[in-house]
């Protein structure tokens, strides 16, 4: 039933729909929306799946990602070159686990990759201080941002090596209350 | 470059190295739950098989395979888009569970193909349920422009939308349907019989002769007049029973039902949408418990798409850091307090809650006055001016919201000299404001009964006064209706009147005055109490003026938008930001509060004031609650037996216990597990300290025998393992085997 769409195969879209949290629809206007990124670069026809790959730049400057402090992060942490290039795999992939209906385990792990700044696999003072930065665009004083550095490391840190892991922040992130309802983005 | 590590090669090239850290059970667990790196496609199509490359071969190669096999059928079961992987692995892992799926058994084939249809038509059917809400792109708009604390209210909004459409929905079909539909089904309605006696008098309100138009709008607005006696007001249902062809239909048993049903309906609904916020507030014990990385890791709403929301957002952040900050500043402060400034901080709380009792009780006594004003000149025949009139009539609700306008302003004066935590002063204001709101409709309700019920100096003939209250019934669901109207009023008249205007002086008027002032504030807390007040109202008096739900659903309805559009254009956040997750808990517990108020005027008065002789369908019963007994009374007599044993003493007393004795062994179990928790989340701590110490001796004893047997060469590493303990060890420690050459390997 629907329309007669010449994008993806059935095969794809069933594939795309047991992959991600979208359905048939969503994903078909998710391509509609990486295809106007850079219209002439992404061709419209995927039924055998093209390697085009759209550079940071053009990602982080859509509408629900202008605005985000962490949006360079959050590109580079899909993109499987660690730089920022996105295939539309890893596209959908991001606004997947993005979306309201992914469970919390497997957003409190891309959290914890976006938040992590020198990719060392631990949230040092140094990554806390740069999101902090990043948050309040440097209007905390220094003194104050070391001071909310240490206090929430103190709140986390379980195994007292002054820095979090990821099980500390996944321990952490589960008594969130807020981040199943801030970490999403509705495309 | 090696395959496995666990996340992103290091683009610095930086060797660190701890390939005992690699070795660990608990590191090879992550390794199943990480993403793997760039080296994807080079890999075998299986990706599950993995295991760290760092030489398992001869360290206990049994329990590492048994492990990959437990992991491996953990994360079969798991469905595929709630793992952690790039979207390319994904779709492999897919078509190689699409191909294993061919191998099986065909009833497994048809097991596993049922399943995935399922989940794609429960998926369907979720966003097509979604796209039917309400409102849903506005929310949508309203989410990206102020975040999600401002979307809870709306959301909140919508809720009574349904809450409201559901209840005037349950009182028509069961109360006013068959009373319309029975004509056209040849249905007999028998009317209450009209004994003739003093009791029974109804003077008709119907306005008769040449009638003025204001008088028109004075009934549309004060519901009398030509309003009175319609399906509007209680004082119109008289039949008694509707004679369908094979069944008789006993309508002041449905109207009492209906009233208890929905009364019921509500509350289960607000219970289970408040379970969810209930679980979070448990969960945080403490009551700023983890609130930095709250706020660090979970305070940005990443739907935020607007500049002006952004800027707002972060000013939002900075402001609750700070405030943060200043608290734990205050605790200190609080902590060093000397007796003699403890002693002097209880009196001056003393003295101003005492002036604030006053100043309730200063509020309660002129709601009470104006009340009996107003229902004594309602009852003057001469009625001259118009807007004396409405004034008059409407006197209980000015002064209610007069009131309601005050009091908050005084709070939040008082509680700066109180010196509370800032936290703390935000929830004694609001709970102060609540307080003062609800209670000031059960004085009204007070009023109302005390006049009710008076009869000069002898008790009355009707058990209430029938000379001014024929019908009192509809005299109290007209409070009620004058109560909606004017509320919707104050709303409308606020937003156009005082905030418009506001904007603008601000936007082009530049002095001083206008900056103090400020453009006008969206305050959640006093907009939720708001809402929650005329919901109040509503379920107060749908038991006397049926329609009442319908005019509630309407009149929130517009609040929508008339509050949409006044938050656009000319309002901006608060600056004290109120965090979505605790506003959604404290939304519905203050509705359950107004829901648990409302209940008590509707019970005294079913039960205990006797219903009135001239109108409504008790009319055959002494009080409204009378007609229960009787149909139970006509019951056969098993069920007859069953309901009396269910109401007696023994069986209430014997609930009660038992009641009590699972909500005490439910407390035990949550206190329990909260030991538990935190006895492990030490062990944890001990745990993540007994390895880095055992590590340490390790790489000493290591570097002891590498010094020992310098002719030994440890093999170097390839830089493929990135942990990053390399700040703890400046030395690769190496293991004394070479790597084995296990198939992960390229």
């Amino acid at each position: 039933m629907g329309n007669k769409q010449t994008i993806f195969t059935d095969e794809q879209l069933d594939a795309y729909q047991d992959c991600t949290f979208f359905t048939r629809k969503e994903i078909l206007r998710l391509h509609s929306r990486y295809h106007e990124l850079a219209p002439h670069l992404v061709p419209m026809d995927y039924t055998n799946d093209p390697d085009c790959k759209l550079p940071l730049a053009l990602i982080v400057n859509m509408p629900e990602l202008n605005e985000n402090p962490f949006r360079n992060r959050i590109v580079e942490s899909f993109s499987e070159d660690g730089m920022g290039n996105l295939s539309f795999n890893e596209f959908v992939d991001m606004f997947s686990v993005l979306s309201e209906m992914a469970p919390r385990e497997l957003k409190a792990i891309y959290a914890f990759k976006i938040y992590d700044f020198n990719v060392d696999n631990y949230l040092c003072k140094e990554d806390l201080v740069k999101t902090l930065n990043r948050l309040t665009k440097e209007e905390l004083t220094p003194e104050e941002v070391v001071l909310v550095c240490e206090k929430a490391i103190e709140e986390a840190d379980l195994d007292g090596d002054n820095k979090l892991s990821y099980a500390d922040f996944e321990n952490m992130i589960t008594r969130a209350p807020d981040f199943l309802s801030t970490f999403h983005i509705r495309i | 470059m090696e395959v496995d590590s666990v996340f992103y090669t290091d683009h610095s090239g930086r060797i660190s190295s701890n390939p005992l850290l690699d070795q660990l059970p608990s590191y090879q667990s992550l390794l199943y739950r990480r993403k793997s790196s760039t080296a994807g496609t080079k890999r075998r199509s299986s990706s599950r098989g993995r295991i760290g490359s760092s030489g398992s071969g001869k360290w206990g190669v049994g329990t590492i395979s048994r492990r990959e096999e437990k992991q491996k059928s953990q994360t079969e079961e798991r469905p595929i888009r709630e793992l952690p992987r790039t979207m390319a692995e994904k779709r492999r892992d897919n078509t190689q569970r699409l191909e294993e799926d061919r191998e099986l058994s065909s009833l497994k084939q048809l097991e596993h193909s049922t399943r995935r249809h399922l989940r794609r038509l429960r998926d369907d059917v979720h966003q097509w349920l979604g796209s039917l809400k309400l409102w849903r792109g506005d929310i949508h708009v309203i989410e990206g422009m102020f975040g999600t604390g401002i979307l809870s209210y709306f959301s909140f909004l919508r809720f009574l939308v349904m809450l409201n459409l559901i209840i005037f929905v349950l009182m028509f079909s069961f109360v006013m349907l068959p009373i319309i539909i029975a004509p056209s089904v040849s249905g007999n309605i028998t009317y209450n019989l009209n004994l003739g006696s003093e009791c029974s008098a109804y003077p008709s309100s119907t306005r008769r002769g040449l009638v003025i138009f204001h008088q028109h709008i004075t009934d549309l607005l004060s519901g009398g007049g030509f309003l009175e006696q319609t399906y509007l007001f209680y004082g119109y249902y008289r039949a008694d029973k509707i004679h369908f062809s094979n069944s008789t239909y006993n309508l002041p048993l449905a109207y009492l039902l209906v009233t208890i049903a929905y009364l019921f309906f509500s509350l289960i609904w607000i219970v289970k949408r408040s379970a969810a916020g209930f679980k979070r507030n448990l969960v945080q014990d403490e009551d700023r418990f983890q609130s930095f990385c709250n706020k660090i890791f979970a305070g940005w709403d990443f739907c935020i798409t607007n500049e002006n929301a952004v800027r707002l957002k972060r000013s939002s952040l900075l402001y609750e850091l700070r405030t943060d900050l200043e608290e734990e500043r205050i605790k200190q402060k609080i902590a060093d307090r000397t007796r003699k400034e403890r002693c002097r901080i209880y009196l001056i709380r003393l003295i101003l809650n005492l002036f604030v009792i006053g100043v309730l009780m200063g509020c309660f006594y002129s709601i009470y006055r104006a009340t009996i004003f107003s229902q004594e000149v309602q009852m003057a025949t001469k009625k001259d001016n118009f807007i004396m009139d409405l004034i008059c009539e409407y006197l209980p609700s000015i002064v209610i919201t007069l009131a309601n306008f005050i009091t908050p302003l005084l709070f939040s004066a008082i509680i700066n000299y109180e010196d509370y935590s800032p936290a703390f002063e935000i929830r004694f204001t609001l709970m102060r404001c609540v307080f003062m709101r609800l209670t000031s409709i059960g004085v009204l309700l007070f009023s109302l009964w005390s006049q009710i019920t008076k009869c000069g100096n002898e008790p009355c003939l009707c058990g209430y006064n029938h000379v001014l209250y024929p019908c009192w019934e509809t005299r109290i669901g007209q409070e009620m209706y004058k109560l909606t109207i004017f509320d919707f009023i104050i709303i409308f008249a606020v937003t156009v009147f005082v905030e418009f205007p506001r904007k603008l002086i601000v936007q082009h008027c530049d002095c001083g005055l206008a900056k103090w002032f400020g453009q006008q504030e969206f305050a959640i807390p006093q907009n939720v109490l708001e809402i929650v007040y005329g919901q109040t109202i509503c379920w107060i008096g749908t038991f006397y003026s049926p329609m009442l739900p319908a005019i509630c659903t309407m009149k929130y309805f517009f609040i929508f938008y008339i509050k949409k559009v006044s938050l656009m254009n000319n309002c901006r956040p608060a600056t004290r930001p109120f965090r979505a997750s605790s506003s959604n808990f404290f939304f519905l517990v203050v509705l359950l509060i107004g829901l648990a108020l409302a209940c008590l005027p509707v019970s005294f008065s079913v039960a205990q004031i006797n219903s009135s002789q001239a109108c409504g369908p008790f009319v055959n019963y002494t009080t409204s609650w009378e007609v229960l007994p009787n149909t139970v009374s006509e019951l056969p007599h098993g069920i007859k037996t069953l309901l009396f044993a269910l109401s007696s003493e023994a069986f209430a007393v014997s609930f009660f216990v038992v009641t009590c004795l699972i909500m005490f062994y439910v407390i035990a179990l949550a206190g329990a597990h909260k030991r538990v928790i935190n006895q492990l989340r030490e062990q944890l701590v001990v745990e993540g300290r007994d390895k880095r110490f055992l590590i340490q001796k390790l790489c000493q004893a290591q570097r002891l025998s590498a010094i020992k047997s310098p002719g030994s060469k440890s093999q170097p590493r390839s830089p493929s393992y990135h942990t990053s303990f390399s700040n703890n060890f400046n030395e690769s420690v190496f293991l004394a085997h070479s790597p084995p050459d296990s198939s992960t390997h390229v």
